[in-house]
């Protein structure tokens, strides 16, 4: 019995260890001056790729971009263990309560978000309004061959078929963009459902990712999703064209997107662009943000790394934003671009500024 | 001279005895360590889980609405939805995998049919569960949405029928497997005494062999829920994913580990995060309570 516990106490002295020594693993972060670490938003990804690529063939300097998801990105920066998250959206109260000390939204690039719909027929590009949105996605409008629907599109073939509606199951920027259009155009959306990355649905069925609901209006005659403007391009999907709050039916496209963001946008950027005031603006879009903290002197980090990543989002916002265009994302307007220069400039090193 | 032999061979025996300790001591080591872990991994959930529990306290069990904007959370649905998908799974797979492992273990156990079959079968189990997604997406969905046009339900196509026949094909290897090697280990002294005794072959499986073998069987189907219980993947492709109360079998709905999976990356508030981990403590329980109930039953079996 005595010689049991013995080896039994060994046994656990030796798992302790082995345990501790896992433990230790992850304590150890990357600190080596030419690589720089960024993680979050998987719907910028593509566009980072490209950028950090042509940066590190011009001036060395490797950056790590982990594509997790804007909330692993805001976890990553919080716990410091990268230079820069990236978001889909603005941090939220509790995050921001969480970081305690200022964090900075340097918009990057917009994308935005376009309602597709399977129909039989010649019937590409219909013509809808926020309040029929609205209404398909609360299961209001159950039908396509309903008067508001068809009296917006005299001429057009539309079958009478039940509307199947279909929408993200995961947590996503493009969710919180729509349900963000929604809950500024349709006060009943506000107080029933609300905005959120993923939400309470009151009507229709979930896919995974873009492609999840791409394949359920694909496969389902009378089907309406939403889904990136870059998926359904790359896709050649159906989209509809969507009246903005001037009263202009808007396609979304590169160009529309763009002139969305093109409004008087608060110093610190964070805002939601849809149901933009732009006349010629596509309403459902949004940034997507890069986030450092303000002051950049924390966990012993050099001067030098500091400046390196300031000079990487500069870089970012002026010669990278030639990279939007070729990828199907829509690059800053001028008015975004001056906000984003200002916001930069205010990063600091120490109290002093680093730009 | 025979002084120094022995003294370097009490030297070699002492060194084998410490060997042998040693070994004895790192597989305690090992063994302990899995123990460490399943503790661990239990207290981590548990521990990640408290915010939730003490906003939401224990309602969240039968709680029916799942809505992260207002931070309200129940898991009723969800669980619902595993249970359904997975005993739905494992009623269908029952007999096509009892049929193969009295096939493959009675009628044919050697020659290369035999082998090819078994093969086959094993590697039903080795498919990445994403590949069955895809399938059941384009192949399976299509059917259903057929068949539920012939019997008047909405033609969704993807459901909790769906996803529980996915799950079916999926299980089929486990109780097939295990059936297989249990039923070739009934001692043929009993089925030739049932054969000397002019039993016909469906006769000594069915009063042989099956009664033989019954907690080996019932440990395969042990071994299929459990798989059923936690697949993720393939089931978030065709179940649906809404967070209803599914209203019939071919209705959508979700299931914990699709919901976890899904929801988790982009959980942006404490409480949400929570819930999100107290649905994989929830998990974790219902699967150590149905496996402690058919621990139970199998013993109950053997001791017949």
């Amino acid at each position: 019995m005595q010689k049991f516990l013995k080896s039994l106490k060994q046994g656990i002295a030796a798992s302790v260890l082995l345990v501790a020594a896992i433990a230790n693993v992850q304590t150890v972060v990357a600190q080596d001056d030419k690589t720089l670490l960024g993680a979050g938003s998987s719907f910028i990804n593509p566009l980072f790729s490209k950028m950090f690529a042509d940066y590190n063939t011009k001036t060395g300097i490797q950056v790590n971009y982990q594509s997790i998801g804007s909330g692993g990105g805001i976890l990553q920066l919080t716990n410091k263990t990268v230079d820069f998250g990236a978001s889909d959206g603005p941090l939220n109260d509790e995050q921001t309560t969480k970081f305690g000390v200022p964090v900075l939204h340097i918009p990057q690039a917009s994308g935005a978000v376009v309602v597709t719909y399977n129909l039989p027929g010649d019937n590409n590009n219909l013509s809808l309004t926020p309040d029929i949105i609205a209404d398909i996605y609360l299961g209001k409008i159950k039908s396509w061959n309903d008067t508001r629907i068809t009296s917006l599109n005299k001429g057009v073939n539309i079958p009478g078929l039940p509307i199947l509606v279909a929408h993200r199951s995961d947590g996503s920027g493009t969710t919180n963009i729509f349900t963000n259009y929604l809950s500024k155009v349709s006060p009943e959306w506000k107080t029933k459902v609300g905005s959120a990355g993923a939400v309470n649905w009151p009507a229709g069925l979930g896919g995974k990712g873009n492609e999840g609901v791409a394949g359920l209006v694909k496969q389902t005659p009378g089907a309406i999703g939403y889904v990136e403007l870059i998926y359904a391009l790359q896709n050649k999907m159906d989209y509809a064209k969507i009246q903005n709050k001037k009263g202009k039916f808007i396609l979304p496209s590169i160009a529309s997107v763009t002139a969305a963001g093109n409004v008087t946008l608060p110093p610190d950027s964070k805002i939601f662009i849809t149901d933009t005031d732009a006349a010629d603006g596509y309403p459902i879009s949004g940034f997507t943000w890069v986030l450092i903290y303000q002051e950049q002197n924390y966990n012993s980090r050099s001067k030098d790394r500091a400046t390196k990543l300031l000079k990487l989002l500069w870089w970012n916002i002026h010669e990278g934003q030639a990279f939007t265009e070729p990828l199907n994302y829509a690059p800053l307007s001028k008015e975004a671009l001056k906000v984003a220069e200002k916001i930069l400039k205010s990063a600091t090193y120490g109290g002093k500024a680093i730009l | 001279m025979d002084d120094q032999k022995l003294k370097i061979k009490a030297k070699n025996s002492y060194g084998m005895i410490r060997a042998e300790s040693i070994f004895k001591r790192s597989l305690i080591g090992v063994g302990i360590a899995m123990v460490v872990l399943v503790a661990g991994l239990m207290v981590t959930l548990i521990i990640e889980s408290l915010p939730s529990m003490k906003n939401l306290g224990i309602k969240y069990l039968w709680g029916r609405t799942w809505d992260p904007v207002n931070n309200v959370y129940g898991a009723l649905p969800f669980l619902i939805g595993t249970l359904l998908t997975s005993f739905l799974a494992l009623i269908i797979s029952i007999p096509f995998s009892f049929a193969i492992a009295i096939y493959l273990g009675e009628y044919n156990p050697k020659g290369w049919l035999s082998n090819f079959l078994k093969n086959t079968v094993e590697l039903i189990a080795a498919v990445p569960s994403v590949i069955y997604g895809f399938w059941g997406l384009l192949v399976l969905v299509p059917l259903v949405r057929s068949l539920e046009m012939k019997v008047g339900v909405l033609p969704y196509g993807i459901g909790i029928f769906t996803a529980s026949l996915i799950l079916a094909v999926m299980i089929i290897p486990y109780a097939a497997s295990l059936g297989r090697e249990m039923i070739r280990l009934v001692p043929s002294q009993l089925k030739e005494g049932a054969y000397s005794l002019g039993a016909t072959r469906y006769e000594v499986i069915k009063n042989v062999v099956i009664p033989y073998t019954k907690s080996g069987l019932f440990a395969g189907i042990l071994l299929s829920l459990g798989r059923a219980l936690g697949e993720t993947m393939a089931v978030t492709m065709v179940i649906g994913n809404t967070s209803m109360i599914p209203d019939s079998i071919f209705g959508p709905g979700n299931t914990m580990a699709s919901v976890i999976a899904n929801e988790f990356t982009e959980a942006d508030h404490t409480l949400y995060l929570s819930a999100l981990i107290e649905l994989g403590l929830v998990l974790f329980i219902v699967t150590v309570i149905i496996n402690m109930i058919g621990k139970r039953i199998i013993q109950r079996f053997t001791n017949e």
